[in-house]
């Protein structure tokens, strides 16, 4: 069976939600919807405080060609704008909506769309003003991605439905429900592309999401369902175009330099409803899980619903739960407020207890090499661990700390409990600054 | 707000973690000695395990000592390496040793093998056999004085001068035998190998019984505390050379199963090569460095003044790791295709 090289493999706690199907959340009183959702520019305020919105409606557009645009998940008032909470920690420009309590919330916008007759460059910009982003918690716009460059071609077109980490359900949830837009979704795409074949890229623990796509792919594609094996971190873009087509993107290069354009299905299943139903980015599959949630869930939310609001509505928090993650267990964002927004790359929110969190007591590296042996792009963790603890970032460059994908596979293995992948983060952050500084200066 | 938020902690991802940590880790390598132990004990009665206690307090204390004067916290003595690297070097030697050499080599390990690169994980060469090399240059008499073996009746009996006083010739001639090594070297005498597999011949502590190795070896790669590629790339090389040796003068040199099963090559190819913070990191080093073990090893037995070549052949071979582990370097994700 398929696979990349290294990674490692953690349990995948995937019971908890595997068999719970789609359910609608209820439109809640208040929503927040950040203007920053995604890589780039924050999107371009439309509307002012007391304007009337309709479910579906723009509410900013994109700002540049790294920005997408932003939309009403509800049919009600602009109650503000101002600063709020993003799951990222910052303060950051929202619109606060309040809902219209007697409105049907129907979408603004309700027909297909005729695509057939479109350019490329025209389906592109309509998924960027859907607002558009990798669904899969990276929450970079999708339109830039399929904005092929010239004298590039994209062959392949690979769609991410790995979920590799622990825990998270809503894409499996995704390809058994959502299977005849995810298609739709893939026809779009190709004909924006025009790409030769497509993949989808499924790891082996969700046997009936590979036999069910397998099945219902139309005659007419041309394309296959790859059965990936099971390990952490697959879902990584790198580590899957090097599963399904052993291509390895090169260093500081994109999958386009390959040919090859991912994307998660999630995503693909969004687009396709928008080009079928006309409905733009303005809800999502969460999978609300962890030993620390009453009621574990795959729920459809609109964007905006805010923290508390969800886990209310999962019969909240148990007492014993110590963190709250927006992602998964090895790559997520623990939150300390409950008020901010699920966002459109919020794949999951898990709540681990006492029973998962403990802190650790960090020993001496012995150089036992686990980490070597898991990193997917081949570094020496132990090596930049040593460089990391005595804060020689310049040393780390020489070892290409710079191409690490920080999945954290090196902090997992580690049987001396250093923060490695923590430290290498700090790392990144420090040497990008430096670097834009230099670049500034000269 | 609403009813009382319970606390919530603010760290960074990964949340996941494997269980095993550090001191686990020694432990079940501890575990792993445990067969050679008992066959240690079996055939060299009370005296193996007062060397084997007497090495450990050399060890141990020498870490806390420094833990103390450095204050640092107590993390190196909780992470069982010091106590490892002390059982390790009581396994090298001869049990009928005086207990104050063991005491003073397991000082001499941690102190000069560890604690002057900076602790565990900073040491270029394995701190068990710099402690042996340590007493191997100053007491070369009773380094090489072995004490035969016996079963359990002998259980009580001390061997040679194990409470010979520090630097005190002992006046007492205790019973001492030839290993089959020496034998091999100076006699051209083959010991039987059903002798060399299950210990019953003259020997260091730990080393004669090479089926009591292979055992904890085989459950150390079951599990994944060691890399097997070390081992295999020094049986691989001693077998090639030995039975090269052994093909053109068979009367001179011994087959290879003599050398594979013989002297220290089993503890020292499975557990004292395989000490990670002294190998290489990389795959491929770690076949170069089992290979180059392997020749040397057999390159001194056969044409060195001793004996015995594995624990000169191990630490030759850690201060060559910094420089294999430079040319092994596997290219990392993405820059194979780059150069073309």
């Amino acid at each position: 069976m398929k696979t990349f090289r290294h990674g490692i493999h953690p349990g995948d706690y995937k019971d908890l939600t595997r068999h719970i199907a789609i359910e609608r959340m209820p439109f809640t009183d208040e929503l927040v919807i950040p203007l920053s959702q995604h890589l780039g520019a924050p999107s371009r305020l439309l509307v002012k405080e007391g304007d009337k919105v309709y479910r579906g409606q723009i509410i900013g557009e994109p700002a540049g060609f790294v920005s997408i645009g932003q939309h009403a998940p509800v049919t009600g008032t602009v109650k503000a704008i101002e600063m709020r909470h993003h799951p990222s920690g910052k303060l950051v420009e929202s619109v606060i909506i309040s809902r219209d309590p007697y409105s049907p919330q129907t979408f603004y916008n309700e027909h297909a769309m005729e695509w057939e007759s479109l350019t490329p460059g025209e389906l592109i910009s309509l998924i960027q003003h859907g607002g558009f982003v990798g669904l899969g918690g990276a929450a970079f716009p999708t339109h830039v991605k399929l904005s092929v460059p010239e004298g590039k071609k994209a062959k392949f077109l690979i769609i991410n439905g790995v979920e590799c980490e622990p825990y998270l359900t809503s894409d499996h949830r995704v390809m058994l429900e959502q299977f005849d837009d995810v298609f739709y979704g893939i026809r779009i795409l190709e004909k924006v592309l025009g790409c030769e074949r497509f993949y989808i890229g499924i790891e082996n623990n969700k046997d009936d999401a590979i036999a069910l796509l397998n099945k219902r792919i139309p005659a007419d594609m041309n394309g296959e369902v790859v059965a990936l094996q099971t390990k952490y971190p697959q879902g990584a873009e790198k580590m899957l175009i090097e599963a399904v087509l052993k291509r390895e993107v090169p260093s500081g290069k994109l999958p386009i330099d390959v040919e090859v354009v991912v994307q998660n299905v999630g995503t693909i299943a969004g687009i396709g409803m928008m080009f079928r139903f006309g409905q733009p980015l303005i809800e999502r599959v969460v999978t609300i899980t962890g030993p620390g949630i009453e009621k574990p869930s795959n729920l459809l939310i609109p964007i905006g619903t805010k923290l508390a609001d969800v886990l209310d509505y999962c019969g909240g928090l148990k007492e014993n739960t110590r963190q709250v993650l927006f992602g998964g267990p090895m790559m997520g964002a623990p939150q300390v407020y409950m008020d901010v927004p699920i966002m459109k790359g919020t794949s999951g929110i898990l709540c681990l207890t006492d029973e998962e969190v403990t802190i650790r007591e960090e020993y001496p590296c012995i150089r036992c090499l686990r980490c070597v042996d898991a990193c997917p792009v081949y570094l020496n963790p132990s090596r930049l661990g040593a460089l990391a603890k005595t804060r020689d970032y310049e040393g780390m460059l020489g070892y290409h700390v710079m191409d690490c994908v920080e999945c954290g596979s090196c902090s997992y293995v580690c049987p001396s409990n250093i923060p490695l992948v923590q430290r290498f983060r700090v790392a990144k952050a420090l040497l990008r600054e430096k670097q834009a500084k230099q670049r500034k200066a000269s | 707000m609403e009813k009382s938020a319970p606390k919530l902690l603010l760290t960074s991802s990964p949340f996941l973690k494997q269980q095993e940590d550090t001191p686990a880790v020694m432990r079940q390598v501890i575990f792993s000695l445990i067969p050679a132990i008992l066959a240690g004990i079996y055939y060299f009665g009370i005296s193996g395990i007062l060397v084997i206690a007497a090495s450990i307090a050399g060890a141990v204390g020498t870490e806390w000592i420094y833990l103390i004067g450095t204050k640092k916290k107590f993390n190196s003595i909780k992470d069982n390496t010091a106590l490892l690297t002390g059982l390790l070097l009581a396994l090298t030697l001869p049990p009928g040793i005086p207990l104050w050499m063991a005491f003073l080599g397991g000082i001499v390990a941690i102190a000069l093998g560890k604690l002057i690169f900076g602790g565990i994980g900073s040491n270029i060469f394995n701190p068990a056999l710099v402690g042996r090399a340590f007493l191997q240059a100053s007491f070369p008499v009773a380094l090489t004085t072995w004490s035969p073996i016996s079963d359990f009746s002998g259980i009580t009996q001390l061997r040679g001068h194990t409470f010979a006083l520090p630097f005190v010739q002992s006046k007492i001639d205790a019973i001492t035998a030839a290993t089959p090594l020496s034998q091999m070297k100076f006699d051209s005498h083959l010991t039987e190998l059903t002798h060399l597999f299950f210990g019953s011949s003259a020997g260091s502590l730990g080393e004669t019984g090479a089926i009591f190795l292979l055992l904890g070896g085989i459950y150390m790669v079951l599990r994944n505390y060691i890399n097997w590629r070390i081992p295999l790339g020094v049986f691989f090389m001693v077998i090639i050379f030995a039975s090269v040796l052994h093909g053109v003068d068979p009367v001179k040199f011994a087959p290879a199963s003599f050398h594979l099963f013989s002297g220290g090559l089993m503890l020292g190819a499975i557990f004292m090569a395989t000490d990670p913070v002294s190998s290489p990191i990389t795959h491929k080093g770690c076949w170069i460095f089992g290979m180059g073990i392997g020749f040397l090893v057999v390159l001194i037995r056969t044409f060195g003044g001793l004996p015995e070549g594995v624990m000169y052949a191990i630490l030759l071979m850690n201060g060559v790791t910094p420089l294999i582990n430079r040319v092994t370097q596997p290219p990392i994700y993405g820059y194979v295709k780059s150069k073309n």
